[in-house]
């Protein structure tokens, strides 16, 4: 010790008004937000996000994929929300598209947390850059903590990976929904499913194959042949082709009056997941039909 | 439970000294003692220090000797720079299962068992989530020798609990302490100008002031809470955040591919970077510290709060540093200091001698009625000096307790005095 005599009064500061502290609802106890910091405790920065957002988003959502919003007020201004969409593209576009038109469009904007494969915590780089920007491993502790405890939006691509590598052939064809965890996390808060169809994305960044040899010697989850990747280089794969993006916000689906403890059911929790999942293919491909032109919508 | 007389194991460790300081100023604690294999590294006034290598036959003996209801097991080593892996494990693992038995069996006096753990319990891995809860477990077993000692010591006291259902037991989830006083592989790492980082990673970290360490187990002393308990301060910071705030400039020279020979490597170079440390530096953890604010504990420092501070000793550091000034404990001295009748109560010890009178010599407690509380170390002038200030009732209380006790003679004509005068 080289800081002087310690004190030696006590160290544990009381609080005469805490007669019953087991029964307080442990979500008045989330740290504050100190004021000071710039990055949030999930490691969202908002120096990096707002960078990313000025070089890349503005341009992307107003100039390059002219996005198009329907049923923004489908996603509620307060409380938690968990948004599900479609995924696509070699390296999505489609989360931060859906992100930036929450920002853009609604009357009360929110930050949106995305949910991501907990490879990328562990792949140098993406494991720097990916939280910054509002990405989550996709942990259910994680989703019923963002949802229930903080109240936030959060968008799960229920397809996951095999939404994103999935060939230019298969475009807008939902792969299966995973173990609907999704619709459990969702449940145990209490929180709306807000389904999402985004149409665009599949046409933006097309993949005709994979190289296996290369996602083996890199360690990707998959290593794509895009218009542009891999002959461009890796920041190639930004190089989307201009397609016209349009994203529909469905009416949201409730959680909170399926009875009790719902999410211990488990056919009840697939069923609601397949019935969601039905909706964003319907909406697809009713989209699709209208569709004039791939490129100006 | 109220807790009376405390054993604290692992008194010489940076937290067992602090404890035993925070106790001692309490005269509700009729007895404080520490054990350990070294003499306690901060000044305790009435803290007993025994030398002891944890045999649980030794710590028995005393645990029953004195009727220590309470036992404090601060021994845990939870940073490799401290001890070669081998003796850690002795110490965690092995010397845990002793202090247990020795605190175990039906006629055992001890009534609660205070554990200080650490998240290495958790670990730190790629499939983490962002925030560990109590009742999580780790992902995959643990591999790394000091996590694996954490978790093995933290079952034989899970099943101490399952054996002794009576007794309340806490078990403290520590995260990453941090503080000018602490000595881990963080602060090592963070002293320097140019600190080495893995390239491509920014993990989040969290920490816990020295304060909060020691504040926490004195709550869990306090208070009674059954189970375990995370304890890290608010707020999460990512790894550059902490190296701006303290002023330093990462390098990403650990590679993500053979970082175990690239810190190898840089043992050799004089800088030890233990492999609890490495998983930290590339996945990062955080822990959810609701429950125990829950039972009314208040951190005194956020996350960014402790990193500043250590931010604030970091500069000052190079003027504080004394030679040889340092506290050390002399076996002699202190026996003098606590047991002979020549020593005089010093002036902020009176409250805290009144307490170790034997009970039935009178002075225990104060007066009732009486304006002052050591009443009985008051001389007789004093103590009609201060009559003025009473009334009626006051005055024939204060006769009534003068007469089974000192029964001054001074002091009860001048009541009666007084009374007569009123009357």
């Amino acid at each position: 010790m080289d800081e002087g005599p310690p004190s030696h009064k006590s160290l544990v500061q009381r609080e005469p008004e805490d007669d019953a502290p087991a029964t307080r609802d442990l979500r008045d106890l989330l740290p504050g937000i100190e004021p000071e910091r710039q990055v949030n405790d999930w490691g969202r920065s908002e120096r990096v996000e707002g960078f990313m957002d000025r070089v890349l988003y503005d341009f992307y959502y107003h100039l390059w994929f002219r996005c198009e919003v329907e049923g923004i007020e489908n996603v509620p201004a307060d409380g938690g929300a968990l948004l599900v969409s479609n995924h696509s593209g070699a390296l999505p576009p489609d989360g931060p598209m859906i992100g930036k038109a929450i920002k853009e469009e609604h009357d009360r904007p929110r930050p949106l947390y995305m949910t991501v494969e907990h490879f990328f915590k562990g792949y140098p780089g993406f494991s720097m850059l990916l939280p910054k920007i509002g990405c989550v491993p996709a942990h259910p502790a994680n989703v019923q903590r963002l949802l229930a405890d903080e109240r936030q939006l959060v968008l799960v691509f229920p397809e996951g990976r095999k939404g994103s590598e999935k060939l230019y052939r298969d475009r807008y064809r939902l792969q299966r929904f995973g173990r609907a965890g999704f619709v459990a996390a969702a449940m145990r808060a209490g929180v709306p499913i807000v389904p999402v169809a985004l149409m665009g994305a599949e046409e933006a960044a097309p993949i005709f194959g994979h190289i296996s040899l290369l996602k083996r010697l890199t360690g990707l989850i998959y290593f794509p042949i895009t218009p542009t990747f891999p002959h461009g280089g890796p920041l190639a794969m930004l190089g989307y082709l201009p397609a016209k993006f349009k994203i529909r916000f469905l009416p949201p689906v409730r959680t909170d009056d399926l009875g009790e403890e719902p999410w211990q059911d488990r056919s009840l929790v697939q069923t609601v997941a397949q019935d969601i999942r039905a909706s964003i293919q319907e909406e697809l491909v009713d989209m699709v039909a209208a569709r004039k032109s791939v490129w100006l919508g | 439970m109220t807790s009376r007389r405390v054993l604290i194991t692992g008194l010489s460790t940076y937290w067992g000294g602090r404890l035993a300081q925070a106790l001692e100023a309490d005269p509700r604690f009729e007895a404080i003692i520490g054990v350990d294999k070294t003499p306690p590294k901060v000044e305790l006034q009435r803290t007993e220090f025994v030398r002891v290598v944890d045999q649980h036959s030794l710590i028995r003996r005393i645990v029953e000797a004195a009727e220590i209801d309470t036992v404090v097991d601060t021994r845990l080593v939870v940073d490799s720079i401290v001890t070669a892996p081998r003796l850690a494990h002795e110490n965690n693992v092995i010397g845990t299962m002793n202090i247990l038995a020795a605190c175990a069996g039906s006629d055992s006096p001890v009534r609660k068992v205070v554990f200080k753990s650490s998240a290495h319990f958790y670990g730190a891995q790629q499939d983490d989530p962002a925030y560990f809860t109590e009742d999580m477990d780790r992902p995959h077993p643990a591999r790394i020798p000091l996590e694996r000692d954490v978790v093995e010591a933290e079952a034989a006291v899970r099943d101490f609990a399952e054996r002794q259902p009576a007794a309340t037991v806490t078990v403290l989830r520590y995260a990453n302490g941090l503080g000018p006083a602490l000595r881990t592989s963080h602060t090592t790492l963070f002293d320097r100008g140019l600190v080495p980082v893995l390239l491509g990673f920014d993990p989040r970290y969290q920490f816990v002031h020295e304060d909060d360490i020691a504040g926490c187990l004195e709550h869990a002393v306090r208070n009674d809470l059954d189970g375990v308990y995370n304890c890290a301060a608010d707020g999460v910071l990512v790894l550059s955040e902490v190296l701006d705030l303290l002023g330093k400039r990462a390098v990403p020279i650990l590679p993500p591919l053979g970082t175990g020979l690239a810190a190898g490597a840089l043992r050799r170079a004089g800088l030890h970077i233990p492999p609890e440390m490495l998983n930290q530096l590339r996945f990062g953890r955080a822990l959810d510290n609701r429950k125990l604010k829950a039972t009314g504990y208040r951190y005194r420092f956020t996350t960014r709060e402790t990193v500043v501070k250590l931010r604030e000793h970091q500069r000052v550091a190079p003027l504080l540093r004394r030679s040889g000034e340092s506290y050390r404990y002399e076996e002699e001295v202190e026996e003098f200091l606590r047991y002979s009748p020549s020593v005089r109560p010093l002036e902020r010890d009176a409250g805290r001698r009144l307490v170790n009178v034997p009970a039935g010599q009178g002075g225990a407690a104060p007066a009732p009625g009486s304006p002052v509380t050591a009443y009985a170390d008051l001389r007789d002038e004093e103590v009609v000096a201060l009559l003025a200030s009473l009334d009626g009732d006051d005055l024939r209380d204060l006769r009534d307790h003068e007469r089974s006790n000192a029964g001054r003679k001074g002091v009860l004509e001048a009541i009666d005095r007084i009374l007569d005068g009123q009357a």
